[in-house]
This record gives C-alpha cells, sequence and structure tokens, in this order.
C-alpha cells in the first residue's frame, strides 16, 4: 500500500518536473531573528534578510530581487485640516481599512526597471502598487495612487519610518546571494511581520518565497498589556494605589513639621 | 536612557519624562494646583498620543496632590462639608467626563476636542486670574485695605433650596451651587486630562465666596478623591492609562512639589496667583497658536483601534 502511495508521488513529481521550465530556479530566504522581543529598552531592531537562488543554469543578465515586508494589519484614519472661521480643523477623514501598520518594499534597483508597470500592479510591487482599502462613505475600495489622503497616508508613515521602499535595500554579495537589511522603528506595532520575497528576470517573477517572523512584547511590558486589556478595572486599581503610596512616600519622607 | 512605555508603545527618554514630572511638580507645589493643565501638553509634545497622556496624567495627579492634601489635613486646612459635597458632585462629573472622552475617541474628534477646550479654558481662567491678582497688587501698593467679604453681596444661586452652614468656610447657601461647580470642573478635568484645581480655587472664592484658608485644601481633596476615581474609569473603560509613564511622572512630580511648596510659601498670594495666571494663559496662547496658524502638514494619521 505504502509503496503504492510512493510510485504515484514519485510519478507525479516526474511530471512536474518535465512540466517545468528548463532552467528552473528556487529561492531561498531567512531571516536573521524569527522572534522580536520588545522589552522595556526596545527602541527599534534591524533584522537582516539572507536569500539564495538555486539553479542550475545561471542567468547572463543576472536577476532582480524584491521583498515586500508586510506588518500587522490595522485600521487608521486620515484627517485632512481645513481654516473655518480661522480655525485650523479636521474637516474631512479618510478611514483606511486593515492596511499595514509596517510596509517595506526593498529591491536591488528602480522598479520600473525590474518590470513593467503592468506587471507592478499586477503583483501589487511597491508602495504604489499596494492596496489601501479606503471606506468613504458608502463603498469601500482602494483608493486612486493620486488620491491626496493616500499620498498623505504613504508621506505621513514614511516619516514615521514605518513605510519605506528602498531601491537599493537589497544587495547581492554574489550573483546568486543576496541580503537586505530591514529595520524596525520603535514604534512598531507587535504581531506578525509576513515577508514576500520575490525573485524577478527578463521582468517577469519567476520565483517567490515567503516567510515571516514576529514582533512580541515579553516579560513586564507583556504582563502590563494584558493586564490592562484584560483586567482594566483591577489594573486600574492598582496604579491608583501605586500612585497614592508613591505620594505618601514622598510626603513622608520630605516631612517637615 | 530609553525606556519603553508598554501601553503608549514607543520609547521615551526616562530623564526627560522624570524632568517633566519634576518641573511641573514644583509648579503645582508652588501654586497649589494639579499641574495636569501643563503635564498633558508637555506629553502630547513629546509625541505621547493624546488618549494615553490625558488617561495617564489622572495618575500623575493624584500622586502629586496626595502629599500636599495630607499635610492641608493634618492642619485642618479644609471643609470637610464643602469638599465632601464637591466630591459628590465632581464624581458624578468625571464619570460623564470619561464618557464623553471615550464617545469623542470613537468619533476622531478627541484631539481636537481637547485643544479647543484648552484654549477656551486656559485662556478665560488665565485672564481673569491676571486681571484679579493685578487688581489686588494695585490695591496692596496704594495702601488700601484689601476687599473684605461683604455680608449681603449674595447672587441669586445662594438663595437656591437646600441650604446648608458650612461652619469651617463661615459660609451659608444652598449645596446646589456646590454639587454644580464639583459636576462641571470634574466633568471638564477628566475629558481633558487636568486636575481642575485652578478651576475649583477661583469658583469657590468667586462663586462660593468661601475663605481662601480653606480653598486650596479642599479642592486638593477634591482633585485627589476625583482623580484616583478617573484613573480606574480610564483603566477600565479605554485601557489607556500607561503605568509605567505614570511612576516615572509621579516620583519626578512629588520631588518637584516639596521644593515648590517651599518657594510657594516664600511669594506672596496675588504674586502667585498672576504668575499662575500668566502661566496658564502662555499655555492657552500655545494651543492656540496650534488651532489658528496653518500647519505645517495638513494631513495626520492615527491607528485606530483594531481590538
Amino acid at each position: 500500500m505504502r509503496s503504492k502511495a510512493a510510485l504515484i508521488l514519485l510519478s507525479v513529481t516526474v511530471l512536474c518536473a518535465q512540466s517545468a521550465p528548463a532552467a528552473a530556479q528556487r529561492l531561498i530566504a531567512s531571516i536573521s531573528n524569527h522572534r522580536v522581543m520588545v522589552t522595556s529598552s526596545f527602541t527599534g531592531a534591524d533584522l537582516v534578510l539572507f536569500g539564495a537562488i538555486e539553479t542550475n543554469t545561471p542567468r547572463r543578465g543576472g536577476y532582480d530581487i524584491v521583498a515586500t515586508i508586510t506588518g500587522p494589519r490595522q485600521n487608521a484614519i486620515t484627517f485632512r485640516k481645513d481654516r473655518r472661521l480661522g480655525i485650523w480643523l479636521n474637516v474631512d477623514s479618510r478611514e483606511f481599512e486593515n492596511v499595514p501598520s509596517y510596509l517595506a518594499v526593498l529591491a536591488n534597483r528602480e522598479l520600473d526597471e525590474i518590470a513593467s508597470a503592468d506587471t507592478r500592479r499586477r503583483l501589487q510591487l511597491g508602495l504604489e502598487n499596494i492596496p489601501l482599502t479606503q471606506r468613504a462613505a458608502v463603498t469601500i475600495a482602494d483608493a486612486a495612487a493620486d488620491d491626496p489622503f493616500r499620498q498623505a497616508f504613504l508621506r505621513i508613515n514614511m516619516q514615521r519610518g514605518l513605510y519605506r521602499e528602498a531601491m537599493n535595500g537589497v544587495t547581492f554579495m554574489a550573483p546568486l546571494l543576496f541580503r537586505a537589511d530591514i529595520p524596525l522603528p520603535a514604534g512598531v506595532s507587535v504581531g506578525n511581520y509576513e515577508v514576500d520575497v520575490r525573485l524577478f528576470a527578463d521582468g517577469a517573477m519567476i520565483a517567490r518565497a515567503p516567510s515571516a517572523f514576529e514582533v512580541y512584547k515579553a516579560g513586564f511590558e507583556q504582563f502590563v498589556t494584558t493586564t490592562s486589556r484584560t483586567h482594566g478595572f483591577l489594573f486600574g486599581l492598582v496604579t491608583a494605589v501605586m500612585t497614592l503610596a508613591t505620594g505618601w512616600i514622598g510626603s513622608v519622607v520630605f516631612r517637615r513639621d | 536612557m530609553q525606556i519603553y512605555l508598554p501601553i503608549a508603545e514607543l520609547p521615551v527618554n526616562i530623564f526627560f519624562i522624570l524632568a517633566i514630572g519634576l518641573a511641573v511638580g514644583f509648579i503645582s507645589g508652588m501654586f497649589g494646583v494639579g499641574g495636569g493643565f501643563l503635564t498633558t501638553p508637555l506629553l502630547i509634545f513629546i509625541g505621547i498620543p493624546p488618549a494615553v497622556a490625558a488617561a495617564t496624567v489622572t495618575c500623575h495627579i493624584a500622586g502629586t496632590t496626595f502629599s500636599a492634601a495630607f499635610a492641608y489635613w493634618r492642619r485642618r486646612a479644609l471643609d470637610p462639608a464643602l469638599a465632601a459635597l464637591l466630591i459628590c458632585g465632581g464624581l458624578i462629573g468625571a464619570a460623564c467626563g470619561v464618557l464623553m472622552f471615550n464617545r469623542l475617541r470613537a468619533i476622531g474628534q478627541l484631539d481636537i476636542a481637547i485643544a479647543t477646550s484648552y484654549v477656551i479654558l486656559l485662556s478665560v481662567v488665565g485672564t481673569l486670574m491676571i486681571v484679579e491678582s493685578t487688581r489686588a497688587i494695585n490695591r496692596a501698593r496704594s495702601g488700601r485695605p484689601t476687599e473684605l467679604r461683604r455680608p449681603g453681596s449674595h447672587a441669586w444661586f445662594h438663595g437656591l433650596p437646600l441650604k446648608f452652614r458650612f461652619k469651617h468656610s463661615k459660609i451659608y447657601g444652598s449645596v446646589i451651587p456646590v454639587l454644580v461647580i464639583g459636576f462641571v470642573v470634574e466633568f471638564v478635568s477628566t475629558f481633558i486630562g487636568i486636575g481642575g484645581g485652578f478651576l475649583v480655587v477661583p469658583a469657590l472664592i468667586y462663586i462660593m465666596r468661601a475663605p481662601t484658608s480653606v480653598v486650596i485644601g479642599t479642592s486638593l481633596i477634591l482633585t485627589l478623591v476625583t482623580m484616583a476615581v478617573a484613573i480606574v474609569l480610564h483603566a477600565a473603560t479605554n485601557h489607556q492609562v500607561d503605568a509605567v509613564l505614570a511612576l516615572i511622572l509621579i516620583i519626578g512630580g512629588v520631588l518637584g512639589a516639596q521644593f515648590g511648596a517651599r518657594t510657594g510659601q516664600r511669594t506672596r498670594g496675588e504674586h502667585l496667583r498672576l504668575l499662575l495666571g500668566l502661566l496658564v494663559v502662555a499655555v492657552g496662547i500655545r494651543f492656540a497658536f496650534n488651532l489658528f496658524l496653518e500647519p505645517d502638514d495638513l494631513y495626520a494619521v492615527r491607528a485606530l483601534d483594531t481590538r
């Protein structure tokens, strides 16, 4: 029974291998650290993505790599201020639904040299092609790339270091070996981060390697955050007691009468 | 030295926060106010989310007020009956303030509401304080005796029903304005993250005509109790109280308050009020600039709670 299954598996594998293109490429990618710990001294982290292209017949023209790192998704709101009666108020806003809290697009050269505009759009390559769903009054749709709210959203997140697009972010150390630095600023959200490494040749994607890492709070930070969420009332009581105790200690230490 | 704040989710310089606590503690000890109207904007300015700042500042106020309130309590320089009534009104006000806070936060207008409230409140109260204290200083200079409380200068609200004799303050009047003062002050305070001391003190002096000797102690007790309750309310409903941030602020605050109190005792009352008035107006103007000047970036992005 087992030998029969193995035989079927073997024949399927052989069939697949035959239908694949002659020069098959395999992409291998790994991250220096799969679990990033947020402790009381956390000021950001730098991860390194390593990767290799496995092939029997290396291409003469070389390869291109585009790595997209997507942080945990969240809802965000973008406000636009305008002058009303002399006061600058938030007059308009767009809610972005399920957008990445962190987004990095790293490549070894300009994206328009790697793939055509059409391919980039289809593969959601680069910040301008990543869908950012916006909730307008009634409909939920991805905004046009030139939408001012979308532009502002990208710009502000880039200023905060949460979104980045680095066309020199991937470096080839050898023709088939590359690395990329993933800087995580201190303000990153905790959660799962997806890393999608894609291999391009002649403007077409020929292989991809998914990977992931996790940013998590540990120790005291974890304890405080969890408690404040799950036992809010108790957390408040303890904080209040701590507050008053500190005040009391102060008044005892500095007592002068 | 950087320390990561678990609720605010960002690292801050521990000494910087300590310095803010110290500076504000000094001012609060000197003037007998909670100092929240300074701490909240300072925290927002260094990048703490406004919601976390306003919720956490309640801890700072409670902590720094405690030692001062304790001192006044020992000297019996407060009116227990007046304080109890203010607290009754204040607790209801604080609960409504937290509700309003959560509501505005949900519809995304909390920041603007906080900024606008600051401008209106601080500029009005600050201007009143400056005008009043300048008059007092001029009176003292020209050698005329300070204005005594005129019996019979009662406003209409003193004649409301439910009259009560506040023995300690030597005032006789309706309890309704006291409850209203407590409610309004604490509603505003919890909502925008201030202690409310700088609102209660003038309200008691000018509206209730309570003697200055009991006013500060009474307002401290009110601030202390309502802020302690507000900590629990904020923590239980919006989970925005950052205990780590609070602890650093309080330690700085308690230290600063001691030195502030010593300086305050050596300065004359009307001069203190003038200084405090100027300070309050300055903060108000700072907020007004934000409202009236064209911002560098017309757009702002804020993450919403997904949980």
